[in-house]
């Protein structure tokens, strides 16, 4: 039994609710979202995996529950093996989750962007605010919701909006990358073509 | 003894510091340095608080050069992003190129042949060379040392040029494919990347020379900006910064990909973990490459350089596709649907010249990645600023950004 699966072994045997996660590189488990903290603190402090590596967010687009699953790779800087740790989020509007932030400081920034981009609220963060995009601004825009080609959004000073009349404008992704889609379909609608185009040339951009 | 060496952390020096004096207290002031600075290398900016000329507090703001790149990638096919890591270290984006097309092929557990493997580590750590001559010139700069620069952009010019010879770009080259890359190397290419390592290297000598026992340039960087062992893996830096800490963790040794088990090389460490250790390893990083790139170039196998048996994945070559009708459509569908990737989660890193570059896929299968999350090196080393900046001269900020050797393309996305 190679080290990263005995290290799963150990851990599903501390905590029953672990259950192993469909993987096709490093071994993965599945966390109850209760206990993620604790099997966190317990693979860095028994089992070495010392460093977090990256802390991520997956949107299962609206309609599935539980809608968000945040993801954990740690590393193993002296048996240099990483594993996956994954646990569904309470709540699919606002999704919740316990912050790594106590165990790792790495975790502040990711945790920071997931919140950022997902919404996603880490329960025991210290300074949970926007990293990449700006303060204030409304959105998350890596939901399955919000189009590519982004949403009009007023600047972020409401001062300077209001003096102006300014408002950002549409990114100019609209028709822009391409995408194939696959699937039983003909040919016109399987060729590439912007995904979320909703106007082009026939049809005026709505005002 | 090097682990008997004290040298006082900045956040304790700066608490040794004498208590104000009654009825003189100072006030606070705020300094924003960036996002247009000529030493935050881009895009950074440094909410500063300083008490006189100590930093009390430092909050790195980023996300100006953000793209949204996890969302484009959501939306378009595995090879039409390549272009796109690019811009993500674009000082090396050989290296990303490739850590991304074998993150991919991890995702459909394909193996791209010998010489596929050996271009792109050549390639990889050429970029690695060229990367770390900029962070040099870069940093040379910052502590007031302006030859540096001027000798290490020479030499990446020379490097600049085989790039273009190779892939037709000198900057933003898009050179891995899904399964292979764009074109084999052209005749003649590695006995001039031969010779470019027989002339570099006395060159590379001539260049650390300015600056190892320069009196300035140590004056700035020895003991300023120490980052501890178990700061650096606490705040997950990979790559130089946490090697200059003295971890010897570098994935091409500890988790071998493309075949860099077959080479022979070492790993710098530092000492002490300030600005000088990382300095110091970089330096000795390019000599290491040089030998890696060597020696690929002495044992670089024939044979083909894409993976030929991934019909649903590699395009054929151009000639193929322009004569054969099966050809014609298989290009037909990769260019369309995209490279037909089963269902999974991958996680691949890749020892990039800034840190770990990991691409973390989720795939639903097809041509389309259904989640695609960049794990930036620069994202995870600029978040120890705020500990490792408080209770440092406004200066030494200037030298611990140019240690830290950053990308903010890449720590947007």
């Amino acid at each position: 039994m190679s080290a990263p699966t005995a290290a799963l072994t150990a851990l599903r045997e501390k905590f029953p609710g672990v259950t192993e996660r469909a993987s096709l590189d490093h071994p993965a488990c599945n966390v109850p979202l209760p206990e993620l903290r604790a099997v966190l603190r317990f693979l860095r402090d028994e089992q070495a995996y010392d460093l977090l590596a990256d802390v991520t967010a997956i949107d299962w687009a609206e309609g599935s529950s539980p809608r968000f699953t945040v993801v954990y790779h740690l590393y193993s800087s002296t048996r240099h093996e990483y594993v996956r740790v994954t646990a569904p989020c309470a709540g699919d509007v606002e999704p919740v989750a316990p912050s790594a932030t106590g165990l790792w400081p790495a975790a502040n920034w990711h945790e920071r962007e997931a919140y950022d981009m997902f919404g996603i609220r880490f329960e025991g963060h210290p300074d949970l605010r926007r990293i990449l995009m700006w303060d204030g601004y409304p959105h998350f825009p890596l939901r399955k919701d919000f189009p590519l080609a982004g949403i009009e959004t007023v600047l972020p000073d409401p001062e300077v909006a209001a003096e102006t009349g300014t408002k950002v404008i549409a990114a100019p992704m609209v028709g822009g990358p391409f995408v194939a889609s696959s699937g039983e379909m003909n040919l016109t609608e399987a060729e590439p073509q912007a995904k979320d185009q909703s106007w082009d040339e026939k049809k005026e951009k709505p005002e | 003894m090097s682990t008997e060496m004290n040298i006082p952390d900045a956040a304790a020096r700066a608490a040794a510091r004498p208590a104000a004096v009654e009825g003189f207290d100072t006030e606070k002031m705020s300094l924003s340095m960036g996002p247009s600075h000529p030493s935050t290398h881009g895009v950074l900016r440094l909410q500063m608080e300083l008490d006189g000329e100590v930093l009390t507090k430092c909050d790195p703001v980023i996300g100006y050069l953000h793209r949204g790149d996890e969302k484009i990638a959501e939306n378009m096919t595995y090879n039409q992003f390549v272009p796109y890591t690019d811009r993500l270290d674009y000082l090396a984006p050989l290296a990303n190129n490739m850590a991304y097309a074998i993150a991919v092929e991890r995702l459909a557990k394909l193996e791209v042949p010998a010489r596929c493997q050996a271009i792109r580590v050549i390639t990889a750590e050429m970029a690695r060379i060229s990367a770390h001559l900029l962070g040099l010139g870069a940093f040379g700069i910052d502590t007031g040392a302006w030859t540096v620069f001027m000798y290490a952009f020479t030499e990446r010019e020379k490097l600049y040029t085989l790039f273009e010879e190779l892939t037709g770009a000198r900057f933003t080259t898009s050179y891995a494919r899904i399964g292979g890359v764009a074109r084999d190397v052209p005749e003649g290419w590695t006995q001039k990347v031969d010779a470019f390592c027989d002339q570099f290297l006395p060159i590379l000598e001539e260049i650390l020379a300015l600056l190892t026992r320069n009196k300035i340039f140590m004056d700035r960087t020895v003991g300023v900006g120490v980052i501890s062992r178990e700061d650096a893996i606490a705040y997950g830096l990979t790559g130089p910064n946490l090697r200059g800490s003295g971890v010897p963790m570098d994935l091409r040794k500890d988790k071998p990909y493309s075949g860099y088990e077959q080479y022979d090389f070492d790993i710098p460490v530092g000492e002490h973990g300030d600005c000088y250790d990382r300095y110091l390893v970089r330096g000795e990083e390019m000599r290491q490459s040089v030998r890696i790139i060597k020696q690929a170039i002495a044992k670089f196998p024939s044979g083909p350089w894409y993976a030929t048996d991934a019909r649903k994945i590699f395009a054929p070559p151009k000639d193929k596709i322009l004569s054969s009708m099966e050809e014609l459509i298989q290009n037909f569908m990769i260019v369309t649907e995209g490279p037909q990737m089963p269902a999974g989660e991958v996680y691949f890193e890749a020892e990039n010249p800034k840190g770990a570059l990991g691409f973390f896929i989720v795939s639903k299968g097809g041509g389309v990645p259904y989640r695609l999350k960049i794990r930036a090196p620069s994202f995870c080393n600029l978040s120890i600023l705020p500990k490792v900046c408080v209770g440092n001269l406004v200066s030494d900020v200037v030298s611990i950004l140019g240690s830290l050797d950053f990308v903010m393309g890449e720590c947007d996305r």
